[in-house]
């Protein structure tokens, strides 16, 4: 076998630096007012200047963005469990929460304002509103689709609905289950953000309305440097967690 | 008095074009320690004989009985088998056998206490049908045979009186059926549990059986008996003898019959 430069490790690494020496260069090559795309070079050194506020901030939004995610996992966990669990709960609530999901959650930021004023809580609501839908449907889906045969197995054997749950249901839905984390925490963060966008005082997008009204178009983009970077690292956590807790979906060729 | 009695036992499902009769006027006995294949055209409603025995689901009419009390609700100490192995693939081999134990009274209070002495159980189990070691991997670390085998364990493992097998060998190549053949028969050889084996495949049944039942196009009733008096144990050389070629031979026929 011969052993070369490893391309596939360096590949990510390569395109994220490649991103950015191309954006330098743009901006350079087509000399670009940096009110309109400042270049890498001033994002970062902008970023260093107000790492006080972003760093304040980007807590501000993380603590939002966990806390909401949080109430999702726990109400997402409840509802799936009880969906998956009864074909009458599925029938009652399914249609309910589908039309819930099809309402975008930008449209529901001004009533949790008007219920609890500007601030953290509707970043957290709005957070917890968008992400528990993929749990909730994951974690049914994996209860749902139980092959009947081993179903059939296991009450030949005198095995309660409680037990068939605890024995095969809820361990065949964790994989379903910490696939769903990873894209809840991402849209979680998206939640927040908007929220904040539109009603907060503080947090990253409380961050990036400020910095543009005051026209500070590099501190804008380092706000969104700092949002990929939050993002980025809660998906790597999520996904490292579901590797640990489902590898056997993973070697089985189960797919999640 | 027999171990499983169906009498003018029917069975209607309920579909969205009205009901569907799987059986009818079933009338079946096996005796206990008896080795029972059931064989019969796809769709002909040996499944739904196997539901109805194990009390998976209530006859529309007549009556189940299984060792000596009328079925009313699953049966709490049936092995049950099918063609696909269904084995848990979190759960190590040993720890896919230990799963009837943990559910099963009177294991399942006693499991904790005496897990050494039951993974011992499971140990010599897999030694018998071939898979000795084969404890600590993964059901997809298997072949589909030795799968089948563990499948075969899990139905066993906590010694029931009745073995419910629904085409449990039907996805397998040639030669892994006719290994798993003689792990069957093995198996039952040592225990003597009573068995119903629902297979499609004739050789299959004369190969096992004492008693051959024939069923008919849907809905389902029994239609021939054959007693298969081969000598035991027997070998798989027996398939080439005239006698056992004769049965399948007849079988053939009636099988056949019934299609039409
Ligand atoms: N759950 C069900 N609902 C409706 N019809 C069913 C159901 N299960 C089986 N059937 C019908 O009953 C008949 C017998 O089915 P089954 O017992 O599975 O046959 P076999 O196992 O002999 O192939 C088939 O025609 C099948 O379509
Ligand atoms: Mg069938």
């Amino acid at each position: 076998m011969r052993r070369g430069v490893p391309w596939e490790t360096l590949a990510p690494w390569l395109v994220t630096i490649g991103l950015f020496v191309g954006w330098e260069g743009a901006c350079r090559l087509f000399a670009i007012p940096s009110y309109v795309l400042p270049p890498p070079s001033l994002v970062f050194s902008e970023m260093w200047v107000f790492r006080e506020a972003l760093w304040k901030n980007s807590l501000v939004t993380l603590w939002t963005t966990v806390a909401g995610f949080a109430l999702a996992v726990g109400f997402g966990l409840v509802l799936g469990i009880a969906i998956g669990w009864s074909r009458t709960i599925y029938a009652g609530l399914y249609p309910v929460m589908v039309g819930f999901n099809a309402v975008p959650k930008v449209a529901v930021v001004p009533i949790l304002v008007l219920w609890f004023g500007i601030g953290e809580i509707p970043a957290i609501l709005t957070a917890f509103l968008i992400s528990f839908f993929p749990i909730v449907v994951n974690v049914a889906t994996g209860l749902a689709t139980l092959e009947p045969e081993l179903e059939d197995v296991l009450r030949a054997l005198g095995a309660k609905k409680l037990d068939i749950m605890l024995k095969v249901g809820i361990p065949r839905s964790l994989p379903y289950f910490f696939g769903a984390l990873k894209v809840a925490i991402t849209l979680a963060f998206v939640g927040s953000v908007v929220s904040e966008t539109v009603a907060a005082n503080a947090g990253v997008g409380h961050l990036l309305l400020s910095a543009q009204a005051n026209f500070e178009v590099p501190l804008v983009f380092g706000g969104l440097v700092a949002l990929a970077v939050l993002g980025i690292g809660m998906y790597a956590i999520f996904a490292v967690l579901e590797r640990r807790m489902a590898g056997w979906a993973f070697r089985s060729g189960m797919n999640a | 008095m027999a171990f499983v009695r169906l009498e003018k036992t029917a069975l209607s499902y309920p579909t969205r074009d009205g009901e569907v009769a799987a059986l009818e006027d079933a009338d079946l006995a096996v005796q206990a320690g008896e080795f029972t294949a059931v064989v019969g055209p796809s769709g002909c409603g040996k499944s739904t004989l196997m539901r109805l025995v194990t009390g998976l689901r209530p006859p529309t009419r007549g009556h189940v009985f299984v060792d000596g009390r009328e079925v009313a609700g699953p049966l709490k100490f049936v092995g049950m088998a099918f063609q696909n192995a269904t084995l848990l693939p979190w759960r190590t081999v040993t720890q896919n056998l230990l799963l009837p134990l943990e559910i099963v009274e009177p294991h399942r209070s006693k499991l904790r206490r005496e897990k050494k002495a039951y993974i011992e159980k499971t140990e010599h189990l897999l030694e018998t049908v071939g898979l000795a070691g084969f404890g600590a991997k993964y059901p997809w670390e298997l072949s589909g045979g030795m799968q089948q085998r563990v499948s075969l364990c899990r139905a066993l493992i906590h010694e029931p009186k009745l073995l419910m097998l629904d085409e449990p060998f039907a996805a397998l190549d040639a030669f892994t059926r006719e290994e798993l053949w003689c792990v069957l028969r093995d198996l039952w050889e040592e225990q003597r549990f009573t068995v119903i084996l629902v297979t499609h495949d004739l050789r299959e049944a004369v190969f096992l059986a004492d008693t051959i039942h024939v069923m008919s196009a849907r809905p389902g009733r029994f239609l021939h008996r054959h007693t298969i008096d081969l000598p035991r144990p027997r070998d798989l050389e027996i398939c080439y003898a005239p006698a056992f070629v004769d049965v399948v031979h007849q079988l053939r026929h009636q099988v056949a019959g019934v299609r039409r």
